[in-house]
């Protein structure tokens, strides 16, 4: 075991862990904010930098600071190690500067968008990006395509994490979407048209941080504060059964695999909880489904605060006054 | 006159085919490594000669290869850097073009160093051309028993091939080259791990510039010691320098390094002053992602000594008032020329080779090329400068592979020194559309 | 248009000579590592089947490598050498990068573009001859101008040099077709 002080804290962990993963372990608010890292996913982290934090100590061994801020999702920890996240002004500055980089090219088309109130760059700009924007020129865009008869892609949306190429590449064998040209032309397609089908495509959606992969089943039907998540299971040969329904009143709306409170994937047993294509586009009936109970949403997100498992005490102050 | 080590026997008339390049010296380094030195010497013989990597970063190649890890029972590579594309930069080309035998006998003594038994040659596409040359001096060396098995009797096997890219100054960082040489886009790893560790095929790598690995040659025909007293302290050996702009006579040159900056460009074994009489305005020494000099630091530093080429001298002042030696990239601007024209077209080049994997650089290049179009076309104004310099700023340091940094330095010195040719552009912007700063008594094309 | 018709005709399977010249450069490295061939099989590619990548071109690389045609569409959109669109019988590639640009290159492409009346670089004279493209440094720094029209490199321009090129590669498409 080694030992690591983050933000002031100190923890002891395996050799091997990352900065982000040490934090994630004393958890709260000094986690550094991740677009592109998913624990599940090998090969993702290093690519939108919003995770980078100042190695005030690198080692008992080695205690000179390190010149340039790190990326914590892919940096080990050496013992000795201090790390400032939000404790380091130089972190703040730069981190606001990547918000604005992801942004200057994002349509900022919230109020038509279907991830907005569970997006990771909505509340990343929220907590970390600076008020206004300094880009005066024109934004690079594409057309929205379908990719697969489920899912829609919204490009201009997209800020290449890559997620979604890595998924495919640990579900499937059949890789047939990928990113294509370079630069700030680099796009998510097919390149021709082509059916993005194996049975695990779905997922996709889940990965991505922003609103550029939506469920094409479920897209414009309801803002997602005014559904009801509930943990649900059913019988399915070919994934784990487990998954979250989105509700309105009696209405499935929506299925999405279990997220934890960084967004991820529920991991059980070392493996994480996929779910397949049918399950999330075809069972859209209630009675598919095993309903568990109120699911408990913790990220700085809209959606948390609906708090729908709990009785609404604004509820009963209303019923107070009537 | 100076020393030549790689250019010796430029003139010589067929050198470029096997029994020529052989009649003047040419494999003997081969011979004298596999027959009288073990591979640990030839590493020890490189590190000893102080060379620095030719190919821009300077890091030292000795230690470099001191770097590489052996584990039992997996394959070690060397592979050549053969993608030049840092603008300015044509050095190596020249040498493979007229020197393709001495390509492949470096590459032979530095793989017997490193333990390799099969290298590559990984060479920009678009020097297509150069391929057929190396691929024809590399079937000769076959024929004559330098490359396949046991090598002089040695017991030492190795086979070399070469492989083209496809269009992509990226790859010529040594872990976008090494995705590029494994099939894919050629986007950087992160590091660590490092090449030396997990590089080609996850195996360990040396990944060397093609002067660097031509500079073993001499190295060790002569003995470091001897090479040692080539040079400066600090850098020792010859260095090519391709020297390109407004000049009279551009062209590839070997200098000892130590070589006054003065000489270089007005001597008559070189430059020979500045084309069609004008005046020195600015130079870029090392390749388009140093910083530019103005006239006024470029035969002398900012303390009023004499600039040599050197790595130390031509980097003397820091970023402040000094730039880099670079990959010997060396471009002069005569008085005619417009800065903001120049670094609009450098930040085009970056956003256009930018491989796009992390945000700062992805978005922060193409950013900063369409403030810089609008500033060198009439349309921008003051807050633009600060802006830039503000985005170059954040993207430097922050990016995964060292492009963002190249990207980021040519536009910061830019405004460093000719702050007043923008602010010119903002002021004068109906003729800022016209060509520039400098040349308005004739205003030529219209953007 | 001609261009087109031959386009067409151009298409997969290579020829045995081309295959085995393939599988020679598949054998340069070690086995399972094939993938590691796509660039040099794609400028073949490119070469034999009428100057350009088409998916039928790109999807049977894909399956010559035996990787998926998305590895290969990844990879020929990320190198700027690859054509995705056909083009005209010759491609000149102007190189537009600072060295060439303070020795004029700005200049040569707007003679190129003019005598070839087209509007923008990427475009394709009426006659389907010549693609003008622009490069970025093409490592010719001090013999500029210069453009590189397939593998060769002609450097140190001036319009009437331009001119002399495009009567040299008209009268060699002539003499190939007369040939045929």
């Amino acid at each position: 075991m080694i030992k690591v002080t983050i933000d002031d804290i100190e923890i002891e962990v395996a050799e091997g862990t990352t900065i982000m993963n040490a934090a994630r372990m004393i958890g709260g608010d000094i986690v550094p904010p991740a677009m592109c890292y998913y624990s599940s996913l090998p090969g993702t982290g290093g690519k939108c930098r919003t995770c980078l934090v100042e190695i005030a100590a690198g080692s008992t061994k080695d205690p000179r600071p390190m010149p340039k801020l790190m990326v914590s999702c892919s940096t080990t920890v050496q013992d000795g190690m201090i790390v400032k996240n939000r404790t380091s002004e130089k972190v703040i500055e730069n981190r606001a500067a990547v918000v604005e980089f992801l942004l200057i090219n994002h349509p900022l088309d919230c109020p038509v968008c279907d991830q907005a109130g569970e997006c990771d760059l909505q509340d990343l700009g929220f907590s970390h990006g600076k008020e206004g924007s300094r880009y005066e020129e024109e934004k690079r865009t594409f057309e929205p395509i379908d990719i697969g008869e489920n899912i829609k892609l919204h490009m201009n949306r997209c800020i290449l994490c890559y997620r979604c190429v890595h998924v495919a590449n640990e579900l499937t064998d059949q890789r047939v979407h990928g990113a294509l040209h370079r630069g700030d032309h680099t796009e998510i397609s097919t390149y021709i048209e082509k059916a993005v089908d194996n049975e695990f495509s779905g997922n996709m959606i889940d990965v991505c941080p922003v609103g550029a992969l939506t469920d094409k089943s479920s897209r414009f039907k309801s803002r997602i504060w005014f559904l009801n998540p509930m943990n649900a299971s059913c019988e399915c040969k070919k994934c784990s059964g487990k998954a979250v329904v989105w509700m309105f009143g009696k209405q499935v709306y929506r299925v999405s695999v279990r997220q934890d409170k960084y967004g991820e994937v529920e991991v059980e047993d070392g493996k994480p909880n996929w779910i397949c294509n049918e399950c999330r586009f075809d069972k859209k009936d209630v009675s598919n489904w095993n309903i568990e109970g109120p699911r408990h949403i913790d990220r700085h997100s809209v959606i948390s605060q609906g708090h729908y498992e709990k009785p609404n005490p604004l509820k009963n102050a209303t019923k107070n006054i009537e | 006159m100076g020393r030549k080590l790689l250019l010796e026997h430029i003139d010589v008339s067929g050198i470029e085919t096997y029994d020529v390049y052989r009649n003047h010296g040419g494999y003997k380094s081969v011979e004298k490594a596999l027959k009288t030195m073990s591979a640990q010497e030839v590493v020890e013989e490189v590190q000893k000669s102080a060379l620095r990597g030719r190919g821009g970063a300077g890091f030292p190649t000795g230690m470099k290869w001191s770097f590489l890890a052996k584990p039992e029972g997996v394959p070690r590579y060397l592979v050549c850097n053969a993608d030049e594309s840092e603008p300015g930069t044509f050095k190596d080309r020249f040498l493979m073009e007229k020197l393709p035998h001495l390509m492949v006998e470096g590459m032979i003594t530095s793989s017997y160093a490193l333990g390799a038994n099969t290298a590559y040659i990984y060479i920009r596409g678009e020097y297509m051309f150069v391929l057929d040359i190396l691929e024809k001096a590399i079937a000769e060396a076959y024929a004559k028993g330098w490359l396949g098995k046991n090598i002089l009797g040695s017991g030492y096997d190795l086979d070399l091939h070469v492989a083209p890219g496809g269009g992509a100054y990226i790859c010529g960082e040594e872990t976008a080259l090494l995705e590029s040489l494994e099939g894919k886009r050629g986007n950087p790893r992160m590091k660590p791990p490092f090449p030396a560790v997990k590089g080609l095929y996850g195996c360990p790598t040396v990944v060397n510039n093609v002067e660097s690995i031509c500079a073993v040659v001499p190295i060790i025909n002569i003995g470091a010691d001897e090479y040692l007293k080539i040079g400066t302290e600090k850098s020792s050996g010859t260095k090519l320098i391709s020297a390109c702009g407004n000049i009279a006579r551009p062209g590839v040159y070997e200098i000892e390094l130590g070589l006054s900056v003065e000489d270089f460009i007005y001597g008559d074994e070189w430059c020979r002053g500045i084309a069609n009489g004008k005046k020195l305005k600015a130079l870029i020494p090392g390749g388009s992602s140093v910083p530019i000099l103005p006239a006024h630091l470029i035969t002398s530093t900012a303390a009023g000594e004499r600039r040599y080429m050197s790595y130390e001298s031509l980097s003397d002042g820091g970023f402040a008032s000094g730039s880099m030696l670079g990959s010997g990239g060396f471009i002069v601007f005569d008085e005619d020329q417009c800065i903001v024209r120049n670094t609009w077209n450098f930040a085009r080049f970056y956003a256009h080779e930018s491989c796009g994997q992390c945000s700062p650089c992805r978005e922060g290049t193409s950013w900063m090329e369409k403030v810089l179009h609008r500033l060198e076309t009439g349309k921008g104004n003051m807050r633009d400068i600060d802006l830039l310099a503000e985005i170059n700023k954040k993207i430097e340091g922050n990016t995964i592979c060292p492009l963002g940094d190249a990207a980021a330095w040519p536009v910061a010195a830019a405004i460093r020194h000719f702050r007043e040719e923008f602010e010119w552009h903002v002021t004068h912007p109906n003729d800022a559309i016209t060509r520039n700063y400098g040349m308005l008594k004739t205003p030529s094309i219209t953007l | 248009m001609i261009s087109t018709l031959e386009t067409q005709a151009k298409r997969p399977p290579f020829s045995p000579e081309k295959l085995t010249e393939v599988q020679g450069v598949i054998k340069q490295f070690p086995e399972g590592k094939q993938k590691s061939a796509i660039l040099r099989v794609l400028h073949i590619a490119e070469e034999e089947f009428g100057g350009w990548l088409s998916p039928e071109t790109m999807d049977y690389v894909a399956e010559l490598l035996d990787i998926q045609s998305i590895e290969v569409y990844e990879v020929a959109t990320f190198y700027t050498m690859f054509n995705l669109k056909p083009t005209g019988k010759f491609v000149f590639e102007v190189c537009r990068t600072g060295p060439c640009m303070l020795v004029g290159s700005d200049e040569i492409i707007d003679y190129i573009k003019s005598k070839l009346g087209i509007s923008a670089v990427g475009e394709t004279s009426a006659d389907g001859m010549f693609t003008l493209k622009t490069a970025e440094c093409l490592g010719a720094c001090g013999y500029g101008p210069m453009l590189q029209c397939g593998k060769v490199y002609h450097e140190h321009l001036t319009p009437a040099k331009v001119d002399e090129l495009m009567d040299h590669y008209r009268a060699k498409y002539s003499s190939s077709i007369n040939q045929n």
